[in-house]
């Protein structure tokens, strides 16, 4: 009777356990079903097309005719007989370098600007954030009459204060100056980021902070900015992957992609862009797509690593 | 105008600190006071930096030729010509364009909406071996840029015909976006496991869950996907540029670009052309700006 009792219990268990096993496989079945549009399209749209790349950029694939294997020759090209690719990478690293502190910095200092309880300032915000959301070729069209020399909003202004404007996108010194200032002009967008961050810091720090005498200097020094370099961190990366894909506003500012004057404009993926849709020299470009990928896997690894000498988590 | 609203200002930071502050010694207070009209009229110095393209836009874009060349130049238009947007509208298809537009958009919001909402879910609300590795491969996908894919993708719209079509402008956002399924987690997290617990009781699946609990409790997470989609969508121009090969099947962009490489240096019309195509997202930000800014703070909370 006893023993009969312990081997139904024993059986009750082993079908609980089953049940619970065959719930689990059905739970494990629904999440696949529930990511599985995520990873066709990641096979579909990315893993698949960059194998391609991969397979592709050693190759003289011109999307018609010609597939052959040419070895390293893509690369070699690059670096030696292709003249306008160094000139390319230099305007991108050239744009890149004076965009991104630019724009972290001017997100950093409107954040400061907002992050206070005044009157008004929820007007503020939405005034600062308004051009981060407007984007595409009426914003290029729009900035391409504010930096006309002759016409243009901002030449008059510096007229006023007694400065002859430069040419902006006429003169190859001025052309890259030009597009980074059209860039910090949507400068909300990280700004708002960063506002978030900032109204989570606890209030008490600033107050023991002003009873031991620290000024706002001080203040924004020992307390706001370290508070906020995780977020300076993603913004620095995710800014720098952005920056150097720089490619609209110049197609749409030089005229269909011809680089502006002295080729200033010629970024990267400009470039690219001539080679893969202009002359159709596919290999090559999806050998240049390939070197863009390891250069800004390269710069995101490099911020990883130095990431802990600054970002306080 | 600036100076009438900096004074006003000013008075209402005198009054707030004279009344909350009183504690304060009046060294300390005069210091505040001083520090508030700085930052105000820092911020008036901004906003105003940041308004004048726009309002410079509307401004030329209601001129006559002859007053946009004249120098010095007028910053309120003398004559007004509303029929520079009578002419821009008449000088491209605008309007056939614009139906285009809307036909891109209408579908990738809906595809971003419900694919993101659905991968999100799983994501957040069930349990499978694999699950963390394969969201990281979400959270990696962010790292590869655009152009990366672009010409391989393209190469296989070729092949299979799609060049030409819509279609590689809208299929795609029905396999979700890593941005928006990250956005959309976060969102799925913050509620409550126990709803889902006591409707698995009552003998629901995931998919009733999905659609019945989870679509209307999310709404305020999908509405900011759908906004920034159709923002995305709408300003889109690399994507047409690529893929529309027919003229009667341009968007809004493709033809502003066009119209901008015909009619150089014709501010006005270029302007009044602008100011149309700006015009739905200005206004989109203005009704549902809350949206927009909440779908930054998620970010910005989670990720700080």
């Amino acid at each position: 009777m006893h023993a009969n009792q312990t081997s139904n219990n024993n059986g009750k268990n082993k079908r609980k356990k089953m049940n619970w096993n065959k719930r689990k496989r059905n739970e494990a079945l629904w999440g696949l079903l529930f990511v599985s549009p995520f990873i066709i399209g990641f096979l579909a749209f990315m893993f698949l097309p960059m194998m391609f790349s991969l397979i592709g950029s050693f190759t003289n694939y011109n999307i018609t005719s010609q597939m052959d294997f040419i070895g390293l020759d893509n690369f070699i090209r690059m670096f030696t007989t292709d003249q306008l690719f160094l000139k390319s990478l230099y305007n991108t690293i050239y744009y890149v370098i004076l965009n991104v502190p630019l724009t972290t910095a001017g997100g950093v200092f409107l954040a400061v600007l907002l992050n206070r309880n005044i009157r008004g300032i929820t007007i503020f915000r939405t005034i600062f954030y308004l051009p981060a959301i407007l984007s595409g070729v009426a914003v290029y069209v729009l900035w391409m009459q504010l930096l006309s020399p002759t016409s243009g909003l901002i030449n008059l202004v510096l007229s006023f204060v007694g400065i002859d404007g430069p040419a902006w996108l006429f003169d190859p010194d001025w052309t890259k100056p030009a597009l980074i200032l059209m860039r910090l002009w949507s400068v909300g967008g990280a700004m708002l980021l960063y506002l978030a961050t900032l109204q989570n810091v606890p209030r008490q720090l600033y107050e023991s902070a002003e009873v031991d005498g620290a000024n706002r200097f001080k203040k924004l020094w020992h307390i706001t900015l370290p508070m906020i370099t995780p977020i300076i961190f993603y913004d620095v990366i995710t800014s720098t992957i952005g920056a150097f894909q720089i490619f609209q506003a110049a197609y749409v500012m030089t005229e269909n992609g011809t680089g502006g004057p002295a080729n200033s404009l010629l970024f990267y993926n400009l470039h690219m862009w001539n080679k893969a849709f202009v002359a159709f020299d596919m290999g090559y470009a999806m050998a240049m797509s390939l070197v863009l990928f390891a250069i800004v896997l390269v710069l995101t690894f490099i911020n990883l690593k130095l990431a802990p000498k600054w970002v306080h988590y | 105008m600036i100076e009438s609203s900096k004074t006003k200002y000013v008075q209402e930071s005198d009054s707030s600190s004279s009344t909350s502050k009183t504690k304060y010694f009046k060294s300390k207070k005069k210091q505040d006071r001083n520090g508030k009209i700085l930052v105000y009229i820092v911020l008036i110095l901004v906003s105003v930096l940041l308004l004048s393209p726009l309002v410079w836009m509307v401004s030329t874009s209601l001129k006559p030729m002859q007053e946009i060349v004249r120098f010095p130049p007028t910053f309120i238009p003398e004559t007004i010509v509303w029929q520079n947007y009578v002419d821009t509208v008449q000088s491209f298809p605008f309007f056939k364009y614009m139906g285009n537009t809307l036909i891109i958009t209408i579908f990738v919001v809906l595809g971003n909406v419900l694919s993101n909402s659905f991968i999100a879910y799983g994501f957040a609300k069930i349990e499978f071996p694999g699950k963390k590795v394969l969201f990281a491969l979400v959270l990696a996908t962010m790292m590869v840029p655009g152009f990366v894919t672009m010409i391989p993708q393209y190469i296989l719209f070729t092949r299979i015909n799609w060049v030409g079509t819509y279609l590689p402008l809208i299929v795609p956002s029905f396999f979700g976006s890593a941005f928006n399924i990250f956005l959309l987690r976060q969102f799925y997290l913050s509620i409550n496991n126990e709803l889902i617990e006591a409707a698995k009781i009552d003998g629901a699946n995931h998919l009733y869950i999905w659609s019945h609990l989870m679509i209307p409790l999310t709404k305020p997470a999908l509405i900011t996907v759908g906004i920034m989609s159709f923002n995305g969508a709408w300003n889109d121009f690399l994507g047409p540029l690529l893929y529309i090969t027919d003229e009667s099947m341009y968007t809004l962009q493709i033809g502003l670009q066009s119209f901008s490489n015909q009619s150089t240096t014709q501010w006005n019309y270029l302007m009044a052309g602008a100011t149309l195509v700006l015009i739905p997202s200005i206004l989109l930000f203005f009704f549902a700006q809350k949206y927009f800014i909440e779908g930054m703070d998620l970010t910005g909370g989670t990720k700080g």
